[in-house]
């Protein structure tokens, strides 16, 4: 203590007084100050950017998660549906969409006149136009399944058109109305009066994350269920590969391969390889993967082996810190008493690194997971309506991914698109952030310091 | 942790091995055009509703890049459909046939309006082709005389337009409807406004040369590419009310509360105008068929004859709601995929 404070009279050769700060000890200060200052605006400025941006997407998003219904008693019509009467599945099938639509129609008048709701100015044209287009599909789908029910009244909860939706979240108003040539104040008001009637009702969207995308004539319907998948099973073929690939390299390097020059290139090529534009993968899988290999455009196989080349290096990188940190006397130890070298790492140090390979391994799959730019040049960049199949056959079959879909939705002219995509983003956002808890999750529990 | 990595290790090994062999495809791919996309997503979802097939699979990307990949060759592996916005070049059939393939059926599915639309809180517009010539191009006529561009308002150019800074957003060279607009627009607008004569003149009678000056556009930030998508145009145009965008007809119609759509020659953009041939700046949209598929991805000759049926592609199917304007030679079309007739040389 005294050597602590006997030093500035040292440094200072004038001697002053302890209790009266100098003139460049006050400067010293000043600049400490500053810097604190600095570093304080920066954090700051980093957390509203955060903060705006997750408000704006929050505040766009979160109402696709919420999506308006109408209740309707469909009266499936024989006469219309089956006029054989013989149920025979192949004449139901060869009935299509457009077949459904009047019996829709049908049981919108019936609606409007039961509850004694009708507008006036309201054309017939407004009236079928309340229901999305999704609707005679939705119901098709049901007699196709359920043909023995032909002839009785089904009550069906069918979406409302995306822009009576939007009326109900805030998108559609009277006013915006008057000028919107796909919606008029007609059908908004005939919309309030289907709501004091308890007919039309919004609530919680599980399609929104169950369904596919849909074209743009029908925003109300698309939903994320092919990109979930296809995410998914594109995580599946990265970590399968990624990890045993990227540890057995790493092992080998950190633990067996001798110190040459030829590591030293290997070493330095892995660390460039982690900051090489992820588009260049892409381009490398779309000439080997789909024009070599001759494997299939627009598959979670080739969306996966270009996201395991781009996850490689961080793996490897992170399994290799991790090998490190396990330290030298646990394998001498190991190998004091008799071990070969690779009983050593299998049995030792690989569970003591394990914690800090799994880490790794999830941070680098986060961030396969937002990743876009690579699946642009192999066809993933699509619209996908059929659900992959289950695995190993469906990772040929096409699909789309989280990010890609957020991609594609921004680009639709409907504004109800825009809603979609940030409720995309939610999820995208949501997935990312249990896969970090995970990782934190798994150092905090099984890391071991020494 | 051994067994572990070995087990993984192992379903690595298999799922490599697998690689070799991709399944027979069973869906029909289409790419190209992201002006022709909404279409075909609308079609794609409709067809794949209505029949035993599956849903095709939709990318965008350009009618370029689309083309492209469909002269790749013939296999699984290679599309079955490009879809294009403006009509397949020599270059690509040229291609094709370098690649085996050979023959292609061009498909035109009905023509798409573009139009000029401004901010809807703002004044109203009346173009002609010579007002926007005399607005971006980097060389007019003023008084007899060929100047560089100096107008700064549109009331400067004629007295009746708005008085209102002159700002356009219009479509990047990489856009087809670029094309159209250079074409149908501004070149149009160089020959009414007199600039064509006076660049004729200058260029001692080339009118090639002349044509060509005629599409530069001036460089003082006045007319401003957008390399994106018509939402990228439409958000331009929001923040900068003074802005006027370049856009594809169903895109305005799903944008009326937002936008004040321009006249043209005192034509205001419609699916009728468009028909009828009165509003002048339209374009035909194609997709073009690889015939050597065609019994050999199932459902794709189903495809093509669902798209151009009268229930789909008619005026009062779901593309003419959407904004596409229905071709009146839709028979000859469908009479056309029917008989799977190749496109012949270009003329």
């Amino acid at each position: 203590m005294t050597d602590l404070t006997a030093m500035p009279a040292v440094v200072d050769s004038q001697s002053r007084s302890l209790f009266k700060r100098g003139e460049r000890t006050r400067r010293r200060h000043a600049a400490e100050k500053r810097f604190r200052m600095i570093g304080l605006a920066a954090v700051i400025f980093g957390i509203l950017a955060l903060f705006g941006l997750l408000g704006s997407i929050l505040n766009n998003g979160a109402s696709s998660f919420r999506q308006t219904y109408i209740t309707l008693d469909i009266h499936l019509d024989p006469a219309k549906l089956d006029k054989t009467g013989d149920r025979d599945p192949e004449a139901l099938r060869k009935l299509t969409t457009f077949s459904y639509q009047p019996l829709i129609k049908m049981a919108l008048d019936a609606l409007v006149e039961g509850k004694g709701v009708s507008v006036e100015g309201l054309t017939s044209k407004d009236l079928e136009g309340m229901i999305s287009k999704e609707a005679p599909a939705e119901l098709r789908r049901f007699v196709l399944a359920h043909p023995s029910r032909i002839g009785e009244t089904v009550t069906f909860a069918f979406l409302a058109d995306g822009r009576i939706d939007g009326y109900y979240k805030g998108r559609v108003t009277m006013a915006t109305a008057e000028l919107d040539r796909n919606v008029t104040p007609e059908q908004l008001r005939l919309a309030d009066k289907l709501k004091d009637a308890g007919v039309l009702a919004t609530r919680f969207n599980w399609s929104f994350l169950t369904a596919p995308d849909a074209s743009d004539t029908r925003p109300e319907a698309a939903g994320l269920g092919v990109a979930i998948l296809g995410s998914a099973y594109m995580m599946l073929i990265v970590l399968v590969l990624s990890l045993p690939i990227g540890v057995a390299a790493s092992i080998y390097l950190e633990e067996f391969a001798p110190r040459n020059r030829l590591t030293d290139v290997i070493e330095v090529n892995i660390a460039n390889l982690a900051a090489v534009p992820s588009i260049v993968f892409g381009i490398l899988g779309l000439a080997v993967f789909i024009n070599y290999a001759g494997l299939p455009q627009s598959a979670p196989i080739v969306g996966g082996l270009v996201l395991t080349l781009m996850t490689l290096p961080t793996i490897i990188i992170a399994t290799r810190a991790a090998l490190k940190a396990v330290p030298p006397s646990i394998r001498e130890a190991a190998l004091g008493v008799g071990a070969s070298k690779m009983q050593a790492i299998f049995h030792h140090v690989l569970p003591l690194a394990a914690p800090g390979i799994l880490t790794g391994t999830i941070i680098g799959l986060a961030q396969a997971l937002g990743e876009t730019a690579p699946l642009l040049l192999i066809g993933m960049v699509a619209f996908v309506r059929e659900f992959p199949a289950a695995p190993p056959g469906g990772f040929f079959d096409p699909a789309s991914a989280l990010p890609v879909q957020v991609y594609n939705w921004t680009q639709r002219g409907d504004p109800a698109f825009i809603e979609r995509a940030s409720g995309a983003i939610i999820v995208l956002l949501v997935f990312l952030i249990i896969m970090n808890l995970g990782a934190i999750f798994l150092r905090r529990r099984f890391e071991r310091r020494w | 942790m051994n067994k572990f990595l070995l087990t993984a290790s192992a379903a690595a090994i298999a799922l490599a091995g697998s690689v070799g062999l991709a399944e027979a495809r069973d869906q029909i791919q289409i790419a190209g055009s992201s002006t022709v996309l909404p279409y075909a997503s609308i079609v794609a979802e409709a067809f794949g509703e209505n029949t035993e097939f599956p849903t095709p699979v939709v990318e965008s990307g350009g009618s370029g890049a689309g083309r492209k990949k469909l002269c790749e060759g013939v296999g699984e592996n290679t599309i079955d459909i490009a879809n294009s916005s403006s009509r397949i070049k020599q270059s690509d059939i040229d291609l094709c046939a370098q690649n085996g393939v050979k023959e292609i059926q061009e498909v035109r599915i009905g023509y798409d309006g573009i139009v000029f639309a401004s901010d809807i809180n703002g004044p109203e517009y009346a173009f002609t082709p010579a007002d926007w010539h005399n607005a971006l191009a980097a060389k007019v006529v003023k008084d007899g005389q060929l100047v560089a561009n100096p107008y700064k308002k549109w009331n400067e150019i004629r007295a009746d337009l708005p008085d209102q800074e002159i700002l356009a957003f219009i479509p990047g060279t990489k856009h087809g409807t670029r094309e159209v607009f250079d074409e149908k627009v501004i070149v149009d607008g160089c020959e009414e406004n007199g600039t064509l004569e006076a660049l004729k003149a200058a260029n001692a009678g080339d009118e090639k040369a002349a044509e060509k000056e005629c599409m530069a556009l001036r460089t003082d930030g006045v007319s401003i590419d957008i390399d994106g998508d018509y939402t990228e145009t439409l958000a331009r145009v929001d923040a900068n009310k003074n802005g006027i965008g370049v856009f594809g007809l169903s895109f305005y119609q799903n944008n009326t509360d937002k936008l004040r759509v321009g006249t043209m020659g005192g034509i205001v953009p419609s699916v009728e105008t468009i028909a009828s041939g009165e509003y002048p700046v339209s374009r035909p949209l194609y997709f073009y068929v690889k015939n050597a598929h065609l019994d050999v991805i199932p459902g794709l000759q189903e495809y093509i004859e669902f798209f151009v049926s009268d229930e789909i592609a008619g005026p009062d199917g779901p593309l003419a709601a959407y904004g596409l304007v229905s071709d009146p030679e839709l028979a000859k079309t469908q009479e056309k995929v029917k008989n799977r007739v190749p496109m012949g040389a270009l003329n």
